[in-house]
């Protein structure tokens, strides 16, 4: 009997959450780095300052310390869909896979093989010419985002592509469908935005040290200012973005926006609070220690002040007569499958937007086959079924939560930032500098929320209402799924070791340490610049 | 023809070109890994040898990814199937592979003897071994592997991993992607360095260009007595459902009947013996240049006979040999398969451009004073 093990699909999750968590401690920064690299190097190919190329240098440096680790973990991720998603990956494969191949064909070639020259050019190479290599890379690494979100935004919005019975999988349909799919622009922009927040805290923060000791202070000045205003921008984009990605979010998944909300019950408008802080209890369906913000609620998620949101026990309602329909719908697939006869490809045509509730429910039907389902058991495994619907509230209201407060601080210090540097007042303020400097993970906490809020928040679903992530995983043995995990934890333990050491040498050891010959390039002796 | 079946029959074409380049291009920087303990003897020597494939490892290496993406594009049953069939291998594969940009990056980083040390043993692993897994791979599919499919298309795996890891035709198969590997690397080494350097990657390159030689013949030989599998019935125009629509049966020496059908296909391994032949000749006489393009040959010689063997079989099976993988079963929707192909011909010429330009902007010799006294290098 063909069984497929629920201890091994849990572990696949772990294993996902994991690499994919790990992958994007290092991606942020990529993304956001390049993009400064390529201004401080315009500002020296139109200046000629000596000081703005050591300034591209030596963030420079700390960026490849930075991007192998994300390259390494990347390779990780493009395996993975395969080797643990199988099902997902034939299910969904024929469309998934085009937005995966066109990203290493467009970005990554572009930017691999570019960032050589870029780290290794700098003698071979006009200045506008390298200028020019610098800012193809920071293309590269975005346009790599671009196409991995429009993936990503197909599971959570199945445009471009519908089921073939034939084939028994999702059948790729529209290429414009897939790369205007709202979403995808929406979390590109959200996502880059975040990467660049990311890059300008780690610049500012690093720069916060070296003011706080009093070295290099005309580099760290420089470098302090034009962070925390590339950082106000980008947070204030961010928040923006955000807030689009939830109205998508109310519009095309309802389960993922209720539990984000903590919202159990439909709202009432327009007192509806805005739930601060509280307990989610899965198990009980119920929140504790509730506070809230009333008004705040209807207005912020629907644009207007009298729209419900319905609430998860309501969906749970009305997801009980799509489970029926889904089961009825992949009986009569399977029946399909075995005869080919039209009356059941007929049957299967009516039920088909509900297959995937009908899939949904395998997990609880007798021998994880809907098909042996008896009449008078249909009942029970609906009822067993309908709280599956729901992603884990707990993980997806916290993990949002935490998202956006960090979100409010950082537009918070990077105003401060902003206006201090502007007004040449930054030494005096030891304090708020120290807080700059221990704030560098924070941005890349904020996205790894954002990340758990995004996939969490999707559960049950792979495919968003089309294919559970109960049927998407390899079916390995526990054994196999053992020795992979260690295998990553041991490897992945020692990389973040040895990148965190390399990455504290360097910043302590700073910019000059890295361009000896240059005897201009000492700018500890040099006072700050007042304009 | 049906346009379906032209679509496949073009992406199994391409997915032949990636499987060369990355062999080609990978595979010379995995060979530079696997001999940098051995070409380099002292810290700048080996310096040296890692800066010259070091301004485009991370541009070649994309061939690898991109390996993998084409065929999750263009042939997404294929993709999840061997992937998960081979899980452990895989992840064996991926392992050795994510230690090599670290090494790449942080290597020179710190300047301290056991840390340089440490990180060229994670070289020779991070070189040899995934051209190993390749090339076994290889070895694997020709041998057919054990698993079915359930009515949804979730596969299942007969019989364990163990049986397919280790045995003597997939490692002759292993060995041999290791040879040719050393031979590029060492090629490339020639071209862009001096002695003591050269000469050593010299010696290295023929020796290996003799071994891929050998195993190659006898790989050949071999494969007369192993189990082929033959497709009697299955329309190149199916929709793309590896649960039905195909017979397969099994014979021994049944990988030669494309030959016997059609003798010219037999340029292929005779391109393939002719190349390596050639290659260790033009390397004895210092003609690297010319050998690193016999490498080509070679790798169109070696991968063009496995798949002029094995067609239209990806992946047999040997316990449900009727839903083995095919070209016609595994792959994409005509749809999925046009747009591929219209990006891939807008990118794939731009990509060959913009390398070649790279490789011109750093082409001449590395000379490792000069490497010694740069800190921004590797
Ligand atoms: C610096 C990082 C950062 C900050 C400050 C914010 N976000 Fe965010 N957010 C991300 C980084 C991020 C992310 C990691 O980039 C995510 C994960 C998936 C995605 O597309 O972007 C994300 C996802 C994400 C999602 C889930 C999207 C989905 O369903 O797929 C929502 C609704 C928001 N964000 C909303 C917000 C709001 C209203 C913010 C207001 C302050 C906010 N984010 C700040
Ligand atoms: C790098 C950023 C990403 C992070 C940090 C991330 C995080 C996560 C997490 C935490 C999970 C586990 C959810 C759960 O099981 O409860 C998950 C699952 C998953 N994510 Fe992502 N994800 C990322 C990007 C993506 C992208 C871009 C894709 C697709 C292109 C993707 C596809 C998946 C899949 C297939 C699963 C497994 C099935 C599932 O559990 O839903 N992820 N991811
Ligand atoms: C789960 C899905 C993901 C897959 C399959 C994936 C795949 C990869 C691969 C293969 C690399 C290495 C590329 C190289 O060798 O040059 C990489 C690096 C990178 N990825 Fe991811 N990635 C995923 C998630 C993400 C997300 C969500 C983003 C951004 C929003 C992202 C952005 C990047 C960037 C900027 C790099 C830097 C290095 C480079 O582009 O070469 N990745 N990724």
């Amino acid at each position: 009997m063909d069984l497929i093990n629920p201890a091994v699909v849990d572990l696949s999750r772990f294993q996902f959450a994991l690499t994919a968590l790990y992958h994007f401690m290092f991606v942020p920064l990529t993304l956001g780095l390049t993009f400064m690299l390529a201004a401080m190097e315009t500002v020296y190919v139109v200046t000629g300052k000596q000081i703005y190329k050591d300034m591209a240098l030596f963030w420079g440096k700390l960026f490849g310390i930075n991007f192998a680790l994300g390259v390494a973990t990347g390779l990780t991720m493009e395996f993975e869909f395969g080797t643990n998603w199988s099902m997902y990956s034939r299910f969904f494969g024929d469309m998934f896979g085009t937005p995966l191949a066109i990203e290493g064909l467009m970005a990554f070639f572009m930017e691999s093989t570019f960032v050589g020259l870029m780290f290794f050019g700098w003698d071979r190479l006009s200045k506008p010419g390298h200028l020019a290599i610098t800012y193809l890379v920071a293309l590269g690494s975005n346009l790599s985002a671009l196409w991995i979100l429009v993936a990503n935004a197909s599971m959570n919005m199945p445009n471009g592509a519908h089921f073939d019975p034939e084939t028994l999988r999702m059948t790729f349909d529209s290429f414009v469908g897939v790369v205007f799919n709202p979403d995808a622009q929406a979390k590109f922009v959200h996502t880059s935005v975040a990467g660049y927040v990311a890059a300008s805290m780690f610049v500012m923060g690093i720069s916060a040290f070296y003011l706080l000791r009093k070295q290099h202070r005309e580099f760290a000045a420089r470098s302090f200012r034009m962070a925390a205003l590339f950082g106000i921008f980008s947070t204030v984009a961010v928040i923006t973005l955000g807030d689009v990605l939830g109205r998508l979010d109310y519009e095309h998944q309802p389960t993922k926006i209720a539990a984000i909300e903590g919202l159990w019950h439909t709202s009432k408008p327009p007192y509806e609070p805005w739930i601060v802080a509280a307990l989610p209890n899965d198990a009980k369906q119920e929140s504790s220690y509730e506070i809230g913000v009333p008004f705040v609620l209807t207005p912020l998620i629907t644009h207007s002040f009298d729209t419900p949101i319905t609430g998860m026990i309501e969906l749970e309602e009305a997801a009980a007569p799509r489970i029926a329909s889904g089961i009825t719908a992949v009986s009569a697939l399977r029946r399909y499958e075995e005869n080919h006869q039209a009356a059941d490809l007929e049957l299967f045509r009516a039920h088909q937007d509900d297959m995937g509730f009908g899939l949904l429910a395998t997990r609880h039907a007798p021998n994880q086959d809907v098909t042996a389902i008896e009449p008078e058991q249909l009942q029970n495994v609906i009822e067993q079924t309908k709280p599956d619907i729901l992603p884990n509230v707990f993980v997806t209201f916290w993990s949002f939560r935490l998202m956006v407060f960090l979100g409010m601080f950082f537009f918070v210090l990077f105003a401060m930032a902003s206006y201090l540097s502007l007004k040449n007042q930054l030494e005096r303020n030891r304090l708020f500098l120290k807080l700059c400097m221990w704030s560098i993970p924070l941005p890349v906490l904020a996205t790894e929320f954002g990340w758990i809020t995004a996939e969490a928040g999707r559960q049950p679903w792979t495919v968003f209402d089309r294919l559970p992530t109960f049927m998407s995983a390899s079916t390995h043995g526990v054994s196999y799924m053992l020795f992979s995990l260690a295998g990553f934890t041991v490897l992945y333990s020692i990389f973040i070791a040895v990148e965190l050491y390399l990455m504290f040498k360097f910043a302590r050891l700073g910019p000059e340490a890295h361009a000896p010959h240059d005897d201009h390039a000492d700018p500890a002796h040099l006072s700050v610049v007042a304009h | 023809m049906d346009i379906y079946v032209v679509l496949k029959l073009v992406w199994a074409g391409l997915l032949c070109v990636l499987l060369i380049g990355l062999g080609l291009m990978v595979g010379m920087d995995m060979g530079v890994g696997t001999l940098l303990r051995f070409v380099g003897r002292t810290d700048g020597e080996r310096r040296t040898a890692l800066n010259i494939i070091g301004p485009h490892w991370d541009g070649n290496q994309v061939w690898f990814i991109l390996g993998g993406g084409a065929i999750f594009a263009a042939f997404p049953t294929l993709y999840a199937t061997s992937f998960s069939v081979f899980y452990v291998v895989m992840i064996l594969l991926l392992f050795s592979m994510i230690l090599r940009p670290v090494a790449f990056e942080y290597r020179s980083k710190v300047d301290a003897r056991l840390w340089r040390a440490s990180w060229d043993w994670v070289f020779l692993l991070s070189g040899f071994l995934p051209m190993f897994v390749y090339g076994a791979a290889f070895g694997n599919i020709l041998q057919g592997v054990g698993y079915h499919f359930n009515w949804t298309g979730q596969y299942f795996q007969d019989g364990s991993f163990l049986a397919y890891l280790l045995n003597p035709f997939a490692i002759l198969c292993g060995l041999m992607a290791v040879s040719l590997s050393v031979m590029q690397g060492g090629v490339m080494l020639m071209i862009r360095s001096d002695n003591p350097i050269h000469d050593r990657a010299r010696r290295y390159a023929s020796r290996a260009g003799v071994l891929a030689v050998v195993l190659f013949l006898a790989g050949g030989v071999w494969v007369r007595g192993i189990r082929g599998f033959v497709l009697e019935q299955g329309d190149p125009a199916m929709p793309a459902n590896p649960m039905q629509g195909q017979h397969v049966s099994m014979q021994v020496g049944a990988w030669l009947n494309n030959y016997a059908a059609h003798p010219a296909l037999w340029l292929l391994p005779v391109m393939g013996v002719v190349s390596m032949l050639a290659g260790v000749a033009l390397v004895l006489a210092n003609r690297p240049r010319v050998a690193w393009w016999t490498g080509l040959g070679a790798w169109v010689g070696t991968i063009g006979t496995v798949a002029a063997s094995m067609f239209p079989f990806f992946m047999p099976s040997t316990t449900r040999p009727d839903q083995s993988l095919t070209i016609w079963n595994s792959s994409a929707s005509q749809y999925g398969l046009t747009c591929m192909l219209a990006v891939a011909t807008i990118f794939v010429p731009l990509i060959l451009c913009y390398t070649s330009w790279c490789y011109y902007v750093m082409r001449g010799k590395v000379h490792t004073a000069d490497i010694i006294k740069d800190t921004h290098s590797y």
